[in-house]
């Protein structure tokens, strides 16, 4: 039990931090730069987010392994987990209108974005790889979507004081963005080897 | 099923016949982690395909019609419609957040008026009205007003500014740089404020709205430092173009056109409207009449007549020779016997239209005010026949 406990606390550290999605395997970009100009957004987003990750990553591994893998169907695992995502986002986006018309109208609109996102068909393809277990597969999602949310944090956070900053005219809006996201991520390659998996 | 089976088996006999019947798969490529097998039964293998795609399509399919079903919302399709003739700036002129949840209000609140979206107008205030069913109100049209007309080349400045060009940075330093701490800073705050391109900057340092784009949103007057910008009805062209408190001597060191408090409009006026308190003129609008008298005697042309010309009055048939226009008018225009038709002196007119109103007839035309004094009166007539009817019936 403890030495289960243990992999699962390394295996959420990095996924969050060391293999970081953002800043190390710089997935999922084009939600990162859109949506960090505000802190409120950002959030939302990372909450939204991780949510949709977590419950798309087991209902991924349940697919996988209960279905594809005694059929030998490996193969389709890209066709099939993009069909679970969308399937899964489109269904919490009609659910959560009439569940909770207050938390849609919050994060509704993030939900849209993400079902094309490339960390949320990113995890359930590295759970089948690593054949991770259906608990290591939530932690590892969870990991990556606290990870995420950390990214979109610290970047929202830099953008909003950038706003007002000198910044030289050519380097202004996304240029200076992409450099800021550069530098976060060199500082991210110190935490490589903080632990071996 | 019969026909598909048979359809995969001569697929399947097909690409055995080609002889590639051992795939070797290839263990290569990012996330691309298939066990390498020896050999794959391709029969088998595309029926198994075939099938699990089918059902995990049929699966999801039944399980988002089914969400759909059970937790449709019902959505008022008038909510999107009005929308659509809603301005879409998101100005908050309503008091809504954006125009959707004015939007959302308007439909299912029967106390929200449906003519609360001035940037969109009469236009969108009818269209709202038609599809709410609700009874709009006849908006007029609101117009941003600059109270200052203290350009560069007409006031005097206290030191040169040199930061920000922005009224909001200006005023940072020692109210800004204008001698006159109520007028224009002229740094454009509105202009770029404005959503709907309706402000310009002047050549003499001052913003000029342009009253075809202006909605009324009132965004420049809520972004203006110096609330120097008022929002009025359109129909309120004689205004007190000036906020100075200063008294008269100041005014006039620091600005050619400020009002100096000196009571002339106060004096003319037939109806009192202008008042003046703590060294201003301010018109007070609900009672003035647009006659413009004030703009003409105003030693500083500090009073703005927003009416460019004024057409001149003249006496149709109809003029009974009651003489009232000729008590009413402020410069003597019109004259004639008692009982005989009038006649005003158009060289004397200056189109005030204080004639057209006194008018117990309507027989006076010609003035600015004309069509709305003869509006007036007719809904009135039909009024009172209404009334006049209904009672005959009671009885």
């Amino acid at each position: 039990m403890g030495h289960e406990f243990t992999k699962l606390l390394e295996l959420f550290i990095a996924a969050s931090l060391i293999q970081n999605f953002v800043f190390t395997r710089f997935l999922g970009l084009c939600i990162f730069f859109g949506v960090s100009k505000k802190m409120e957004t950002a959030v939302g987003m990372s909450i939204t987010f991780t949510a949709v990750m977590v419950i798309s990553a087991a209902l991924s591994w349940i697919i996988y392994f209960t279905v594809m893998v005694p059929l030998g169907l490996q193969f389709l695992q890209i066709i099939i987990f993009i069909g679970v995502v969308a399937a899964f986002v489109q269904g919490a986006d009609t659910i959560m209108r009439k569940v909770s018309p207050g938390l849609y109208h919050k994060l509704g609109v993030y939900l849209a974005l993400i079902a094309t996102n490339c960390i949320i068909l990113a995890v359930p393809l590295i759970n089948a790889e690593e054949k991770y277990t259906l608990i290591e597969s939530v932690v590892f999602a969870l990991g990556s979507g606290l990870g995420f949310a950390l990214a979109m944090i610290i970047m929202a956070s830099i953008r909003e004081k950038l706003e007002v900053a000198r910044v030289p005219r050519p380097f202004r809006g996304l240029p200076i963005a992409f450099i800021t996201a550069a530098l976060i991520a060199l500082a991210f390659t110190g935490f490589s080897g903080l632990i071996q998996l | 099923m019969h026909e598909l089976h048979s359809i995969i088996d001569a697929a399947a006999h097909l690409i055995q016949t080609l002889d590639v019947s051992h795939f070797i798969l290839p263990k290569a490529g990012i996330a691309a982690h298939i066990e390498a097998q020896e050999t794959v039964d391709v029969s088998p293998l595309l029926k198994f395909t075939f099938v699990f795609i089918a059902s995990i399509g049929a699966l999801f399919g039944l399980g988002l019609a089914l969400a759909a079903k059970r937790f449709s919302v019902k959505v008022d399709p008038r909510v999107a419609q009005v929308k659509d003739v809603l301005a879409g700036a998101h100005c908050g002129a309503c008091g809504y957040p954006g125009c959707e949840q004015y939007a959302e209000a308007v439909v299912n609140n029967p106390d929200v008026a449906p003519n609360l979206c001035t940037p969109g107008g009469s236009r969108a205030a009818e269209m709202v009205a038609k599809i709410t069913g609700k009874v709009a109100d006849a908006t007029e049209p609101f117009f941003s007003r600059i109270m200052c007309q203290g350009g560069t080349s007409r006031s005097t400045r206290k030191y040169v500014y040199e930061g920000v060009k922005d009224c909001r940075a200006a005023v940072l330093a020692g109210g800004g740089d204008k001698s006159c701490m109520y007028g224009c800073l002229g740094y454009g705050t509105c202009v770029t404020v404005c959503p709907f391109d309706a402000i310009h900057m002047g050549d003499d340092g001052l913003p000029i709205v342009d009253v075809i784009k202006c909605t009324g949103c009132r965004k420049c007057e809520k972004a203006c430092p110096k609330k120097v910008i008022e929002v009025l009805p359109g129909s309120k062209a004689v205004l007190v173009s000036c906020h100075s408190r200063d008294k008269g001597g100041t005014v006039r060191k620091n600005c050619e056109v400020g009002c100096i408090a000196c009571k002339k409009c106060e004096k003319i006026c037939p109806v009192d409207a202008p008042k003046v308190e703590g060294n201003l003129s301010t018109i007070d609008i609900n009672k003035c009449v647009v006659c413009g008298l004030c703009a003409t005697v105003c030693p500083t042309t500090a009073i703005v007549d927003y009416i460019p010309t004024r057409p001149k009055a003249f006496i149709t048939d109809k003029c009974i020779g009651c003489q009232r226009c000729t008590k009413i008018c402020p410069v003597d225009a019109p004259s004639g016997e008692k009982k005989k038709k009038h006649a005003i002196d158009q060289s004397k007119c200056i189109g005030c239209g204080l004639c057209t109103a006194a008018c117990p007839v309507q027989a006076i035309d010609g003035t600015f005010n004309a069509q709305a004094v003869f509006d007036a009166a007719a809904a009135k007539k039909a009024a009172r026949e209404a009334a006049k009817k209904e009672s005959a019936e009671a009885a």
